[in-house]
């Protein structure tokens, strides 16, 4: 079994809090992996373990055979894993479809690349993927809008085209559909169903069960900064420790 | 598919070189069409344009780039000393020069953002004045500034066996002297190239990221850009805009002085920029016409002036208007300028520019054509220096 993520003994302290307590994730090449658990679980802290936000006190993420501990951001990023943010991170000042073109520069050019006297209006190519990648997610219509004048909902969809444009092998995503309503909830299960036919590795975390249980190939459940149960959404469905922590309260809601 | 649009960069840098080479004419009015003058608003547009790549762009505010302005300067001076009175390689080694400064600069003070950059930046800057005020004498000539002597070396011009004339010689662009019009054509034609520049910075690929730095760098890390080697070349672009102006300023008066770096110089450009619309192309050109136009009519202007103009009034009113104004004018005109930059900032925090676009969407509106270009940052009114 290839294994694309492999996350080992990872451990964050934030002075006396133990966020995340000893970590232990695979992460299968071409899966999707969601990560459920209460609020204040650790969830966001390990994406952002794995990202370079964050460096843990001890333990190794694994991405593609290469440690990823303390490599900068824009390295993690090049190395093909990509993160889709919780709270939207746009642009707010640059149109819709240059939010997109932006991360597919970043593709292209690198970490830096200096061409000061390219112009940017001869990059249709660029401009096409971009469109393409609007269209994706159903924003093709505000392409020229300013990305700050976009509801919440539409940032977030935003923010997914910004990821999927530059391919990664492996996507993390925050809460991809965090306050959106159901319709476009669902528009964005149908999106992320579609990706996954490509091929691409994506570790969800989630609280909407829906979403949780219409996408996840493996449920990884996080209480209290440990992972207390990993496998198949029957599995988790059925078990009675994962119940208690936390499938048990959300239901009855 | 060539389209008369503003999009199209031969048809912004066709009308913008008609602009600025007519300017004698159409300044003419005003009274503003004396090279002295007219070459300011050049030397001044070359700095403001080069500020306004990286505070327009990036929005990393420096409060140093008088340094840079001194460093151009002395670097001509030097040059017309050691190598010759021809202004081109003075001009080119000033660039240099200045783009060496702002690299090593650029490189401690974009380690930290916001406002401890602009502290960074506006201290270094203080060092450069000190230091070529009092300790690097030898080099600056401290209070009494660089200047052209008797016994300069000169060897390239002695390698051609340039005459020796009586007194000291001009400054020269191939045997053409350097002081009136010629001189300003020369910075005009500077100023065409550097707008040109620019133009295409804000254009490109590399424009774009720089936008989005200022609008959010941390998600630039995230998106796969290493933001800092972005900001310190737009550090350094705009750090030998300075210095290419500070070496023109050189050419007409061969003489170059610390106060050049002092941080009023550094306010002004500040100022400038912000005035006529951050982050514009024409804007700050706009800012530096404004305030260079005003700084030469207000200061110049005193007590029996303020009389002639207000003489239409009753003698008594007129002595208290003129005892008010007159504090207004002559070597207060700071107070003036001051004045007007807050009605601005207050009331068009988007700098003259956005007065005018407003002003341009409003009559569009009038006129029936609601397609409004809210990406297009050259606004056909605009285009004045």
């Amino acid at each position: 079994m290839s294994y694309i993520l492999n996350i080992e003994g990872v451990n964050k302290t934030f002075g006396g809090l133990h966020a995340l307590t000893d970590i232990q994730l695979k992460i299968e090449k071409g899966t999707t992996h969601a990560i459920i658990g209460p609020n204040g679980a650790g969830k966001s802290t390990l994406l952002n373990c794995c990202i370079g936000r964050l460096i843990p006190d001890s333990g190794t993420v694994n991405f593609n055979g290469h440690n990823m501990i303390g490599m900068q951001p824009h390295d993690i990023n090049h190395a093909g894993m990509v993160r889709v943010f919780q709270t939207p991170e746009i642009f707010p000042e640059l149109t819709l479809l240059q939010n997109v073109i932006i991360p597919a520069l970043a593709k292209r050019d690198g970490t830096f690349k200096f061409n000061p006297f390219r112009s940017l209006a001869k990059e249709t190519e660029l401009e096409d993927q971009a469109m393409a990648a609007l269209a994706d997610v159903g924003l093709e219509k505000y392409y020229d809008q300013h990305a700050g004048s976009i509801s919440r909902g539409d940032k977030r969809r935003l923010e997914l085209a910004m990821g999927l444009i530059q391919q990664p092998s492996l996507l993390l995503l925050d809460e991809p559909t965090a306050g959106m309503a159901r319709h476009d909830t669902n528009k964005t299960i149908d999106l992320l169903k579609k990706i996954k036919e490509r091929g691409m590795t994506k570790v969800i975390i989630e609280h909407d069960m829906h979403v949780v249980f219409s996408l996840a190939d493996k449920i990884s459940v996080l209480a209290q900064g440990c992972i207390i149960a990993t496998g198949t959404p029957d599995e988790i469905r059925n078990s009675a420790k994962v119940k208690e922590a936390y499938l048990g309260e959300s239901e009855d809601e | 598919m060539m389209k008369i649009s503003l999009q199209n960069n031969a048809v912004v840098m066709l009308i913008f070189s008609a602009v600025v080479l007519t300017a004698p004419l159409w300044l003419a009015p005003i009274g503003a069409d004396y090279p002295d003058l007219l070459q300011k608003f050049a030397i001044f547009g070359i700095f403001a344009i080069g500020f306004n790549i990286l505070f327009g762009l990036t929005g990393y505010l420096s409060f140093g780039h008088a340094a840079f302005l001194g460093i151009g300067s002395y670097t001509a001076v030097w040059s017309f000393k050691l190598f010759t009175m021809n202004v081109l390689p003075a001009v080119i080694l000033g660039t240099i020069m200045a783009g060496v400064f702002a690299l090593a600069i650029g490189y401690i003070s974009l380690r930290r953002s916001g406002i401890y950059f602009s502290i960074l930046t506006l201290a270094f800057a203080q060092m450069s004045y000190s230091l070529a005020y009092s300790v690097l004498t030898p080099i600056t000539n401290g209070e009494t500034g660089l200047q052209l002597t008797m016994n300069d070396a000169r060897v390239i011009d002695s390698l051609f066996g340039v005459e020796a004339e009586a007194g000291l010689p001009s400054t020269n662009l191939f045997g053409q002297v350097m002081s009136g019009y010629s001189g300003f054509y020369f910075c005009a034609v500077i100023l065409i190239i550097g707008f040109y520049v620019s133009l295409k910075i804000f254009r490109s690929p590399f424009g774009l990221k720089l936008t989005a730095i200022k609008s959010n760098q941390t998600r630039m890390k995230y998106t796969g850009f290493n933001t800092r080697p972005y900001l310190l070349s737009a550090f350094v672009i705009s750090g030998m805009y300075a210095g290419l102006a500070g070496a023109l300023m050189s050419i007409t008066d061969p003489l170059a002085g610390a106060e050049r770096m002092q941080w009023t110089a550094s306010g002004e450009v500040v100022l400038m920029t912000i005035l006529g619309g951050v982050g514009t192309l024409i804007g700050p050109l706009l800012g530096v016409g404004i305030i260079k136009y005003f700084e030469n009519i207000f200061s110049a202007m005193n007590p029996s002036a303020l009389h002639e103009i207000f003489n239409f009034l009753p003698l008594w009113l007129e002595n208290i208007v003129v005892g008010i104004t007159r504090h207004f004018v002559g070597d207060g005109w700071h107070l003036t300028l001051g004045a007007m930059f807050m009605l601005v900032v207050i009331f068009l925090p988007g700098g003259v520019m956005e007065g005018i676009t407003k002003l341009f969407n409003y009559i569009k509106k009038k006129l029936g054509l609601n397609r409004v270009d809210s990406e297009d940052h050259v606004s056909e009114g605009g285009d004045r220096k």
